[in-house]
């Protein structure tokens, strides 16, 4: 007689769970202790200041003009070296003698850490709002030129073929095959190319400004003001987490077929 | 219109830059209305014949006419391919009208043409979704439609079923023959399975193992239209068993060389 064995399940181990109720308090629990900790004076304000000191001064709005400042540089330098990024990425992926050109100017810039620039587009442009813009363009031109060029080169020449045996022209392959088969690739661009701006706008801030949020950060801790410090760091990480989840949203509306 | 293939051999480099001769001196012709099958072993350049007639590529010698009238914004040729290259980033209508863009129609008569061909091929009720969504079967049929939008004198099929699973294969043919009874496009289609050619096609041209040449044309003794129950007809039979006889050698040398 043969015994009746169940099956085990042997995938058990490789379970991921949720665990919604741990997400949610993990966040409010570091933000509890952190005021905790200050309340008590166990931690000088000096050194931490409490989280409600710091949501009060954000809500007071008095840093709001820093943040209009850096929120203008961050978007137009984001927005001008996308485009660039992308025109560059496209006819370097498209055209031989772009590539040729291209490829090896790129390789030979792509390495320089963009905040060394700095000085040289101040002595070029001037201190004032325009070198700053240049180092952010700058630093998310790369990252875009090289991940929409990769995008075009790894197009499916399967589509090339059909639509050049549909009658598409050079320009019609750019815009109807190249440009959609790179926008998956041009998207995580544009997410690096996020974190790369803010963190050259905090950089280029700190070294020569009187306004924005880096310049926020530095001076009061020249001042010893740590609350304001704090608000700078927490103004900083919301811009970041805000312009991820845009682009997030962006990305699910430009590429339906992906959904 | 009347497709002639006169005396073309075509030769390329492969990738480690060695010249491969893929035809020889191959000379065919298809005429209007005329449904003609391409068979061959596999890599015996029947794809590659196909890509000559549609300009994808050119011949190192001979050439393809293309005999008779062409209407002003009618395409000589429209290309059906195996792994149907549909654009994903298109729905199923904007798929149908990619060729109309190209010959520069405009809007209005883009989405008319698309929708008559959509429901020529059985799409209706599928416009806006996008090709990931559809089955493989329903994915050729846009890739049909596709290619009819342009109305081609010539309409070219790369293997269009074999990515499919043989059930699907079956009713595609189906729904091919119903077509072509209705639009009686030329078609020029090439596979390597034989009771496919045969129970489609007016006539089947057989190709050798590479360098591919003509080893025979077999016409078929079918009468049109085509009805399942042929498949069993002794005309069928007769031209399968033909055509079989033809490549049996040259099949088995492909599988032998293969295992090598």
């Amino acid at each position: 007689m043969s015994a009746r064995l169940s099956a085990p399940d042997r995938t058990h181990a490789l379970e991921r769970r949720a665990h919604p109720v741990v997400r949610v308090l993990a966040l409010r629990g570091v933000v509890v202790l952190w005021e905790l900790v200050t309340r008590t004076g166990w931690v000088p304000a000096l050194f931490l200041p409490s989280p409600s000191g710091v949501v009060e001064m954000l809500a007071s709005g008095e840093l709001l003009v820093h943040v209009a400042t850096s929120l203008r540089r961050l978007l137009l330098g984001f927005g001008l070296g996308a485009l660039l990024g992308v025109s560059v990425g496209l006819a370097v992926g498209f055209f031989s003698l772009a590539e040729a050109v291209g490829t090896p100017l790129i390789a030979a810039t792509f390495p320089i850490p963009k905040i060394a620039l700095l000085p040289l587009l101040i002595l070029w442009v001037g201190i004032g709002e325009a070198s700053k813009v240049a180092v952010i363009t700058l630093g998310v031109f790369f990252p875009m030129a090289i991940n929409t060029y990769t995008g075009v080169r790894n197009a499916d020449p399967l589509l090339i073929r059909a639509a050049v045996s549909f009658g598409a022209g050079r320009f019609s392959l750019i815009r109807k095959v190249m440009l959609p088969s790179a926008l998956p690739m041009i998207f995580a661009g544009l997410k690096l190319g996020a974190g790369t701006a803010l963190l050259l706008l905090v950089a280029a801030e700190m070294i020569a400004a009187n306004a924005g949020i880096g310049f926020l950060v530095l001076h009061a801790q020249n001042l010893m003001e740590t609350t304001k410090l704090m608000v700078g760091i927490v103004l900083l990480s919301f811009l970041g987490i805000v312009s991820h989840w845009l682009l997030v949203r962006l990305e699910r509306l430009a590429i339906p077929w992906k959904a | 219109m009347r497709v002639a293939v006169e005396r073309v051999s075509k030769t390329y480099a492969d990738r480690r830059g060695a010249s491969v001769e893929a035809l020889r001196d191959v000379s065919l012709t298809v005429d209007a209305e005329e449904f003609v099958a391409l068979l061959g072993p596999s890599g015996c350049g029947k794809s590659t014949l196909l890509a000559l007639v549609a300009g994808l590529l050119a011949p190192s010698a001979g050439a393809i006419y293309f005999e008779g009238d062409l209407p002003p914004g009618r395409a000589a040729t429209a290309m059906v391919f195996q792994e149907f290259a549909l654009f994903p980033w298109r729905t199923v209508q904007a798929n149908v009208e990619f060729g109309l863009e190209e010959a520069g129609l405009p809007a209005a008569a883009r989405a008319a043409r698309a929708r008559d061909l959509i429901q020529l091929t059985g799409l209706a009720g599928f416009e806006a979704r996008y090709p990931h969504q559809l089955s493989g079967g329903m994915r050729q049929r846009v890739g049909i439609a596709r290619a009819l939008a342009v109305d081609p004198a010539v309409l070219l099929m790369d293997e269009p079923f074999s990515a499919l699973d043989a059930q699907t294969r079956q009713l595609m043919q189906e729904e091919l023959l119903q077509i072509w009874e209705r639009t009686r496009t030329t078609i020029l289609y090439v596979t390597h399975n034989i009771q496919e050619a045969v129970y489609l096609a007016d006539r089947v041209v057989v190709l050798s193992r590479r360098p591919g040449s003509v080893l025979a044309t077999v016409p078929v003794g079918l009468a049109r239209p085509r009805a399942e129950a042929m498949l069993g007809a002794p005309a069928f039979i007769a031209a399968a068993d033909r055509i079989w006889s033809l490549i049996k050698s040259e099949a088995r040398e492909a599988l032998r060389e293969a295992g090598a």
